[in-house]
């Protein structure tokens, strides 16, 4: 389906053929080339998780498409669809692709400031993936000690028993980091010097905002996990023995460069979710944000806290236990900035008049699903409900709870919201809706019976629980057939978007400039915009949501639209 | 419906630890139904009408910010409870340790768990020590430190039924503790990922009274007896 993807969109964009449209610097080609690659991972991720949900729920079978499972297929494809998802679903879609394509439309300029440091940016993430994937198919297979790769397992090929596929998945992560730092560059500098004449810094639409803010936390929260992949691929590959106890290094080390990286990056993903959120509800409430400043004030404040909260990872691991309570109290107080953005968005709704488009649907189960999401991570914040949650399926399924909100529903909404501007036709409505209630329903009904297992102490990661006589009730193996089969309802819903996506491409209804009515830039603009975005560069007048202003005639008021 | 996942608490501080779940479970419960109430209910009553306008709202009123600050003091209040009813919980299971009745040693590898217990003469480090691969013997009632090390990669040892949970690390001793309130044999789990065999180390602890306890404990000195004899009569 997507490998088929950049052959059928090119032509839409550059005349001159493949070449042009690989080595394009137009901000939404690369957006695309994002979008696509993203989309083309998110297959894969699925379908390891789709290998691995059917050795959990029938163990030993021959799986359709894969064969029969060993523990190392096992572990590797838990390992690769973590990373995968995140590094290589989440971050491309939500920030990469989005970003480029939306940051140069919402302020008004005619590309990125640095637009070759772009194109470089997605060859170097281009690369990365195809690093990746080749591991799999190097001696002694994938990396499989999670994609959190604790050392030592990680460091020594005499533990991991993948003496390439370790330092290969490393590799190709940290050249995904160095991408994702040109991109980011560009973001920032781009919205600080490139806006329309007029744009204030409280002009600037949320989701701009939300992907800048996402770009510095990742900036700065990025070097010590690079500089421990530098010390760790060491290890790997020249002995080196920076986490080996027995030559003095310490294991520990690597888990608090990861964190420390690891937890701000769940707001770097988090962020342009809400952002997304934040677009899309204002325009089919017909309604202005609520308290946009003081919730983008929040936001600065929750970036900051995120670099505090890290060790709550780690209370177990064997850190001065003393330290548990300081990390337990930061991790709670970090829930009041998220509860502040979450709240503004569901007062936005207050007085609005709601319609119910397919990305308006994305968006408000967004909201519904992250709250659950939200509280569950407040058990394992408080440190001694964690002794009990550590590394079982309660946190498996607390964090697919925000992060498939982050990386599916908010990538749902996106591309529902913005697919006329990217492709200048509409995608289908009732296909759309069929494919939201498929989507949703499933999802819930594959990690509310995670939540029950993981309460009755099913740990994470295990290829088989027939050697656990307390997991191997007849009634555990239930609820692990239960998500599974609700998981492959899911995967077989995903053919109904990918059919929307790519038939309305081509023959869906043809678009005009502003169909919803909304009033960011990017809709003042052809659908799709050519070359350079406007042939007149647009000024900027207003905020972003001056919806239903009184005494007007319309319910909107464009940006662009002097007074 | 849910009887089979109870999870039994048999040890001092396990109820503790499910008491901080439950106050969770209260507190942000309750946030969390009020959080999608407003939610669903705002769909509901502000759908999209004909003739119906929406509002012009910016919340930048003290009398519309009020609605996200006065919830958002009750949160930092709910947090402050929950950090203080979680504060003692984690000490009295991490940090503060009550002497010590036995010593048993925990020692993690890829892919198995060796334990080493006490003799009879109730000391560990001595000749009479009894190991063990794959099951622990405990007595009820009694006071445990248990001295966890690796020999290779990280691992993580885990007794759902004492709500206790550790890493344990190569290159050091880390000591924790736990007593038994109950008997029976329950899983032992390995919880942090350590290689291809992750699945493959089960263990089971056996909580057992203390004339089971001793039992056990003469039959394998006798057994250990018998062997050192024998093997001492196959040197000479």
């Amino acid at each position: 389906m997507a490998e088929s993807a950049p052959a059928t969109h090119d032509d839409h964009h550059e005349p001159s053929g493949l070449i042009k449209y690989i080595w394009s610097t137009d901000h939404k080609i690369i957006g695309m080339q994002y979008l696509f690659t993203g989309m083309f991972m998110a297959l894969v991720g699925g379908f390891f998780a789709y290998a691995f949900r059917m050795q959990l729920a029938f163990p030993g079978v021959d799986i359709p498409g894969w064969g029969t499972m060993t523990p190392p297929d096992y572990n590797a494809l838990v390992t690769n669809h973590g990373t995968i998802m995140i590094f290589w679903v989440a971050m491309p879609v939500l920030i990469a692709a989005f970003g480029n394509f939306l940051i140069p439309l919402m302020i008004g300029c005619d590309d990125m400031v640095f637009p070759r440091l772009n194109r470089l940016s997605y060859q170097v993430f281009l690369l990365s993936t195809i690093i990746l994937l080749a591991s799999f198919f190097v001696p002694g297979g994938a990396f499989g000690g999670a994609w959190t790769a604790y050392p030592p397992l990680s460091a020594q090929s005499t533990y991991n028993l993948t003496p390439w596929g370790a330092p290969l998945w490393l590799l190709a992560v940290a050249l995904e980091f160095a991408a994702f730092l040109m991109g980011g560059i560009n973001f920032i500098t781009t919205t600080m010097n490139s806006r329309a004449p007029g744009m204030k810094m409280h002009d600037i639409p949320l989701v701009v905002w939300m992907i800048v803010l996402a770009s510095i936390i990742f900036m700065l929260s990025v070097g010590p996990l690079f500089a421990g992949a530098i010390m760790l691929f060491f290890d790997q590959v020249l002995g080196t023995g920076f986490f080996d106890p027995n030559r003095g290094g310490d294991p520990v080390l690597w888990q608090h460069m990861f964190w420390f990286f690891g937890h701000p990056e769940v707001y770097v993903v988090l962020l342009p979710a809400m952002g997304i959120v934040a677009e899309i509800i204002t325009v089919f409430a017909r309604k202005k944000f609520f308290a946009y400043t003081p919730v983008l004030y929040t936001t600065f404040a929750a970036g900051v806290a995120s670099f505090t909260v890290w060790a709550h990872h780690q209370f177990i691991a064997g850190i001065d236990p003393r330290m548990a309570h300081i990390f337990t109290v930061t991790t709670l107080l970090i829930s009041v900035p998220i509860a502040v953005i979450v709240f503004c968005s569901i007062a936005t709704l207050y007085g609005g008049s709601i319609r119910f488009k397919t990305p308006m649907l994305w968006a408000l189960s967004f909201i519904f699903e992250f709250l659950l999401g939200g509280v569950t991570g407040i058990y394992l914040g408080a440190a001694g409900a964690d002794v009990y949650f550590h590394d079982s399926y309660f946190v498996l399924a607390h964090f697919h709870y925000t992060f498939f909100p982050i990386a599916i529903i908010g990538t749902f909404a996106a591309i529902t919201y913005w697919f006329p501007k990217m492709f200048g036709r509409h995608m289908n409505e009732t296909l759309g809706k069929i494919h939201f209630v498929g989507t949703i329903i499933p999802f819930n009904l594959i990690f509310i019976p995670l939540f029950i297992l993981g309460l009755a102490g099913q740990h994470r990661r295990i290829y088989s629980f027939s050697l656990f006589p307390d997991l191997a009730k007849p009634e555990f193996q239930d609820l692990r057939v239960f998500a599974t089969v609700s998981l492959l309802v899911m995967l077989a819903f995903q053919f109904v978007f990918l059919f929307n996506f790519f038939s309305s491409m081509i023959k869906g209804r043809k678009a005009e400039k502003n169909p919803y009515d909304a009033n960011t830039l990017e809709w003042t603009t052809e659908s799709p915009p050519p070359h350079g975005n406007w042939s007149e560069l647009p000024s900027v007048y207003r905020g972003p949501y001056e919806y239903s202003v009184p005494g007007r005639a319309d319910d909107f008021w464009p940006q662009n639209e002097p007074s | 419906m849910f009887e089979p996942f109870k999870v039994e608490a048999l040890s001092t501080f396990a109820s503790d630890i499910d008491g901080v779940i439950i106050l969770v479970t209260i507190l942000v419960g309750f946030w969390f139904f009020v959080a999608q109430a407003a939610l669903i209910g705002f769909c509901i009553h502000f759908r999209h009408r004909d003739g119906h306008k929406a509002q012009y709202i910016a919340g930048d009123k003290k009398s519309e910010t009020r609605w996200i600050t006065i919830p958002l003091a009750l949160i930092v209040t709910c947090d402050v409870f929950i950090a203080m009813a979680d504060g003692p919980v984690w000490k009295k299971v991490k940090e503060h340790r009550p002497e010590p009745d036995r010593i048993v040693r925990v020692i993690a590898q890829q892919w198995a768990w060796t334990f080493v217990h006490p003799g009879q003469d109730e000391k560990l480090g001595t000749p009479d020590d009894i190991t063990t691969t794959g099951d622990l013997h405990v007595e009820v009632n009694k006071v445990y430190h248990f001295e966890l090390s690796s020999r290779d990669v990280l691992h993580s040892f885990s007794v759902p039924v004492f709500r206790l949970k550790q890493d344990a690390i190569p290159g050091r001793t880390i000591v924790g503790w736990f007593e038994a309130t109950g008997t029976g044999t329950y899983d032992i789990q390995c919880t942090e990922i350590c290689g291809i065999g992750h699945g493959l180390m089960p263990a089971r602890i056996q909580i057992e009274t203390p004339e089971q306890h001793a039992a056990w404990v003469s039959e394998r000195s006798q057994t250990l007896l018998a062997s050192t004899t024998s093997l001492r009569a196959g040197q000479e």
